[in-house]
């Protein structure tokens, strides 16, 4: 019965050195030739599972339980020398980051032959002619030198095919791919996919494939498990998992994602006063034209999200509007005045009007001062209020984000991912601004709590008529909160105008490029995207 | 990469002039008037004149500079203000002298120190490397001339293998030298030693950390191996920087080993001349050790530059 | 055993006991010496009895009572000298950090000179120039402890100043004083207090190996350094004379390093090298 598996884990459980249970009782079966996408939220314990299955525990982690059977053997009963054998040879990991993956001092050719050589299974020669043939395979550039190049010398979605190749080396069973695209660009990641799932296809491996997100996984998997907080929530064939859901959590995490054609519901807070104007706009980093003639306006109540790909010049976009960096040209216009654009030259009033949100919140807060001062500084410091009228404002605006008042006194420590973003929005509200400049808030939260972030602005915007600019990569999200966008490609805007307009009638093939790159919530829709391109290229 | 070579060799250079100014500056202009300094209170105006024109202090500052960093440079280093002797016939051999002993001391501490560091490295957690931990800090936490005498009371008194004096002179043979300066030396290899073996540790620690560490072990690889090929072509540049750091150290612990076990070096030749306040020796030494300090320093630099791979292979 | 919330090792406590003894008789020496200070007890070395502890010293003097006022006084001056040291260190460190431009390149040029100069050769030339009183040497040995101690205050401030709250400060307005006392020396704490304990115990050395030289404190104070210079010549005899004072300073030096290992330990994660095979 058991032998149609060819990887069979038993009872898996993992401790940290401190006692805590990091997996708790997980099975898993994968049968040969098939592909199971374990999914969950960061903490979820999926990528510890994946090691595991190698028998691999990083430090400050151990195997405490469970059988991992590997084509009938259990390799978790072999010692140190038995289960080195099996790494690498039977059952192979793609990491998440490729260029933390590779030895900066080999060349790319000894890295991927590296394996085969070792466990004996062809000599060098024959282990680079394999090397090339899946250079090749993997549509790499000049396949038959590719390999005599360092890792810093090829771009990352390069680097991320070379490590899929290095895994490949040795014919594998099983492989793990562990959030093999979630570091690259939209429109990388769907090259990559598309290319791992026809390699999956061709050799006929089994693989576990790691992500948070439902939509890539439900592209290559024919399985999925649900996994929580270390334990298993449901599994299921993908489409059942997409579509017929039996646990709510499950639900809720194919709800998020697949809202965005339907939830089109951002209320009607616009007005008609512009807030703040920007006429062609050029803008350098030395001798870099990062920014080539932006204009753009952002009216009273309302959102305009600013979409582009890494190098796009949106982030730096951000900075010359909060004065972080000065533009060469062009006017900036805030509520009918002049914005001078360098920092130092506005008033601590003007200051006060502008405020910014940034993406990772662990590090835009100071951990050593307590929710108290964070949030009170700017009360205190734009309008000179007593401590008395400083505690009163700051509970008001724990009110506000939806945080308990008794939160005052913690510190950013003893918060989650979530509850340190809806701090920092407290800050920002903190010196009552007119403007709020959003620099990718949700990409660093996972899913769910993202959606309550987004849920958390909107309600914002209503109550308090808030301009937002919204820099962000995620079409989702500008689906969500944007009622204008503007595309920015290498400096430009491609595009800019009501964000339905956008996406239901894209002109710009940049625009129709990044929208069909974004997975979407079915089963079929890689192999359709692969079919269309196919047709083209006939 | 041949550029940053040429670069690092040139902020060499030019790192030999701003020192040599700046030793110029502390010796000649901090204090003011040099000559009621050394000479001290009591001294009388005729003695200050005819001191100050022996030393050629009524020339302006930047020109007694130039002169003296000519001089310098031509092997001149002037005359001391105590014996009168021509400083460089005195220097040049406690000079010899001393890079001997020091070379001495590296030669047995480095690849001692560097190989054991790298295996404490690999047995991190365990118990060889715990007693290792103690042991070296116990012995980077002893003054120099602790370990000396400890070392003289065992070799010398008790079991009289070495002499607790290290005399050496300049006639002697090549075996009697070493012979003559083993105690000292080994000394000094006690401390340096204790100081790289923990910094190699370090070091290699870092780079075990690594991702691609982590992913040679999942390919597979066996220990000795992912140590050999992955983990020590990267520890090359932080080892390198490790022991060029503690030349450092051997410089300075050199100065108060020279002083118990009376060695003629130029250590000993400059602490005498701190305590009589002859300037122009304290410059002589101070431009001397500074020199060859950055020469090691530019060394190390231009190594570790050799070996990164970025380097190496340019995109 | 628990301090502060952390867990004490044999090591560290053995580390932490000396030092509080240490501490305790450098502070209460007058009350707890046993003579004098230069009170002539006996003869040259006498060996050690119940009139005196580890004997007498190279002119008749309590050896006992030596090593506590040497330690008194050896102990003041490393402290003074690291304070000072950490003073200017950190001050231009951060200010250079946060300040960047010419200021940064300034003071970075400066030291990176002066660091090219082996601190005891350095010393040595300034106080052959100067002499060797005892502000001259607090004043010396801290300015040039102070170049390691902006080493490591700018690489801590650069590291800082980097981070998304820092900027958020800026972006408010706050001024230089306020990013650096509230946001960033807060989060630098940890590694400076270690390093306080490393330069201190180096300053503590350096201070006993120039007054063992006889460039440091000079008589007729008591020095741990000096005692081992006055008493080096009992070695060939045979007697423990220099060794007493000698142990003295590695012992002090030995437990500082004892607690700092401790207090680095606490914070350190678990390195790849023992990830489970």
């Amino acid at each position: 019965m058991d032998e149609q598996f060819i990887l069979n884990i038993k009872g898996l459980r993992l401790e940290s050195v401190a006692g805590n249970v990091i997996v708790d009782n997980v099975d898993l079966q994968l049968r040969k030739g098939e592909v199971l996408g374990l999914i969950g939220e960061s903490g979820a314990g999926k990528s510890t599972i994946g090691l595991s299955s190698m028998v691999y525990a990083r430090a400050g982690l151990h195997i405490a339980g469970g059988e991992v059977i590997l084509g009938g053997v259990n390799i978790r009963a072999l010692d140190t020398e038995g289960r080195r054998q099996m790494r690498g040879k039977r059952i192979a990991y793609i990491a998440q980051s490729a260029a933390a993956a590779f030895n900066p001092a080999h060349s790319l050719m000894d890295q991927v032959c590296e394996a085969p050589v070792l466990h004996k299974l062809m000599t060098r020669s024959e282990a680079e002619v394999w090397a090339c043939e899946l250079f090749t395979a993997l549509d790499l550039p000049d396949p038959q030198n590719f390999g005599k190049r360092y890792p810093h010398q090829v771009s990352g979605g390069q680097l991320q095919r070379a490590m899929a190749a290095m895994a490949m080396s040795c014919r594998p069973d099983v492989l793990v791919l562990d959030e093999p695209t979630t570091a690259l660009d939209v429109t990388t990641q769907i090259e990559v996919l598309i290319l791992l799932k026809s390699l999956i296809r061709q050799y006929h491996t089994a693989a576990l494939y790691i992500t948070h997100d439902l939509a890539v996984v439900a592209q290559v998997a024919d399985r999925i498990k649900v996994l929580r907080h270390g334990k298993e929530v449901e599994e299921g064939l993908t489409p059942q998992i997409l579509h017929h859901a039996n646990q709510d959590y499950t639900a809720r995490l194919v709800a998020v994602r697949g809202a965005a054609a339907s939830e089109r519901a951002v209320a009607a807070t616009v007005q008609s006063e512009t807030v703040l104007s920007i006429k062609d706009c050029h803008a350098y980093y030395g001798d870099f034209h990062v920014v080539r003639g932006v204009s753009l306006d952002v009216k009273r109540g309302e959102t305009v999200a600013v979409v582009g790909e890494s190098g796009s010049g949106k982030s730096t976009l951000a900075r010359i509007i909060t004065g972080l960096l000065m533009p060469r040209s062009g006017e900036i216009v805030f509520q009918n005045k002049a914005l001078p654009p360098a920092l130092n030259a506005r008033s601590k009033e003007l200051k006060r009007t502008i405020q910014l949100v940034y993406q990772i919140p662990d590090v835009a807060i100071n951990p050593r001062q307590s929710l108290l001062d964070i949030v009170g500084r700017p009360v205190e410091f734009y309008f000179g209020a007593s401590r008395a009228e400083v505690l009163a404002r700051a509970k008001e605006l724990m009110t506000l984000v939806e945080l308990p008042e008794d939160f005052l006194q913690r510190r950013p420590g003893q918060l989650s991912g979530g509850q340190k973003q809806r701090v920092c929005i407290a800050r920002a509200l903190a010196a009552k601004p007119d403007l709020i400049i959003l620099d990718e808030p949700t990409s660093a939260l996972d899913p769910l709590v993202a959606e309550e972030i987004l849920t958390l602005l909107r309600k914002l915007q209503r109550e308090l008529g808030l301009s937002y600019v919204l820099i962000t990569h995620d079409l989702d999200v500008v689906h969500r909160i944007a009622h204008r966008t503007a595309v920015m490609l290498q400096g430009q805007f491609v595009a800019f105008d009501e964000t339905n307009k956008i996406f239901e009638h894209p002109e710009h093939p940049y625009t129709q490029k990044l929208i069909t790159a974004v997975p979407e919530m079915r089963v079929d829709w890689l192999d359709e995207v692969m079919a269309k391109r196919q047709a083209a290229a006939a | 990469m041949a550029k940053l070579i040429v670069n690092r060799l040139l902020l060499g250079i030019l790192t030999l002039f701003a020192v040599s100014v700046l030793i110029f500056v502390c010796t000649q202009i901090l204090p003011g008037d040099v000559a009621s300094a050394v000479l001290g209170q009591g001294a009388t105006p005729e003695a200050l004149i005819v001191f100050r024109r022996e030393l050629g202090l009524d020339i302006p500052a930047h020109i007694r500079y130039w002169n003296w960093l000519v001089g310098a440079l031509h092997g001149d280093l002037g005359v001391a203000l105590t014996n009168k002797r021509v400083i460089i016939d005195d220097l040049l051999p406690r000079l010899r002298n001393t890079l001997f002993l020091a070379g001495y001391a590296a030669l047995i501490a480095i690849p001692l120190s560097v190989g054991l560091g790298v295996v404490a490295a690999i047995n991190e957690g365990k118990w060889s490397d715990r007693l290792a931990n103690v042991l070296t800090l116990i012995a980077i936490s002893l003054p120099e001339f602790f370990i000396a005498y400890l070392l003289i009371i065992f070799f010398s008194v008790n079991v009289q293998w070495f002499p607790s004096l290290a005399m050496v002179s300049n006639g002697m043979g090549f075996g009697e030298r070493v012979y003559q300066a083993t105690l000292p030396a080994l000394t000094l290899t006690l401390l340096v030693a204790a100081h790289m073996l923990r910094m190699t540790r370090s070091s290699v620690l870092s780079v075990m950390s690594t991702p691609y560490i982590e992913m040679a072990f999942l390919k597979g690889a066996p220990r000795r191996r992912v140590i050999v090929r992955h983990a020590l072509p990267n520890a090359a540049a932080p080892i390198i920087t490790v022991i060029a750091l503690n030349m450092a150290y051997l410089v300075v612990g050199v100065v108060v080993i020279e002083a118990v076990f009376v060695y003629p070096g130029l250590g000993q030749y400059m602490v005498d001349a701190v305590s009589k306040r002859d300037v122009p020796v304290i410059q002589a030494c101070g431009l001397t050790f500074a020199t060859v300090f950055v020469m090691l320093n530019t060394l190390a630099d231009i190594l570790v530059i050799l070996v990164n791979p970025r380097l190496r292979h340019q995109r | 055993m628990k301090l502060f919330g952390h867990k004490l090792t044999a090591s560290a406590a053995f580390g932490l006991t000396v030092v509080g003894i240490f501490i305790l008789v450098s502070l209460f020496t007058p009350w707890l010496a046993p003579y004098s200070e230069s009170a002539n007890v006996g003869g040259t070395w006498d060996e050690s009895s119940a009139k005196m502890l580890f004997g007498a010293d190279q002119i008749g003097r309590d050896m006992l009572t030596r090593m506590m006022y040497g330690s008194r006084m050896t102990i003041g001056v490393a402290l003074a000298i690291t304070t000072l040291s950490f003073f200017i260190g950190i001050l231009t460190g951060l200010v250079s950090a946060v300040m960047g431009g010419w200021v940064d390149v300034f003071f970075t040029r400066l030291v990176d000179v002066m660091l090219s100069i082996p601190s005891l050769i350095f010393a040595l030339i300034i106080l052959g120039v100067f002499g060797s009183s005892i502000p001259v040497l607090i004043l010396t040995i801290a300015v040039l402890d102070s170049t390691r101690v902006f080493r490591l205050a700018r690489a801590l401030g650069m590291n800082l100043t980097v981070m998304e709250y820092v900027e958020a400060a800026r972006l408010r307005g706050e001024g230089l004083w306020w990013v650096i006392t509230r946001e960033i020396l807060p989060n630098a704490w940890a590694p400076l207090v270690s390093e306080f304990g490393l330069r201190f115990c180096f300053n503590f050395l350096f201070i006993a190996g120039l007054s063992f030289l006889g460039l440091g404190i000079q008589p007729p104070y008591a020095d741990l350094g000096g005692m081992v210079r006055e008493n080096a010549a009992a070695i060939n005899f045979g007697m423990m004379a220099p060794i007493y004072p000698a142990t003295a300073i590695a012992l002090l030096t030995v437990s500082v390093n004892l607690v700092v290992d401790w207090m680095l330990s606490i914070d350190a994660r678990p390195s790849g090298a023992q990830a489970e095979l």
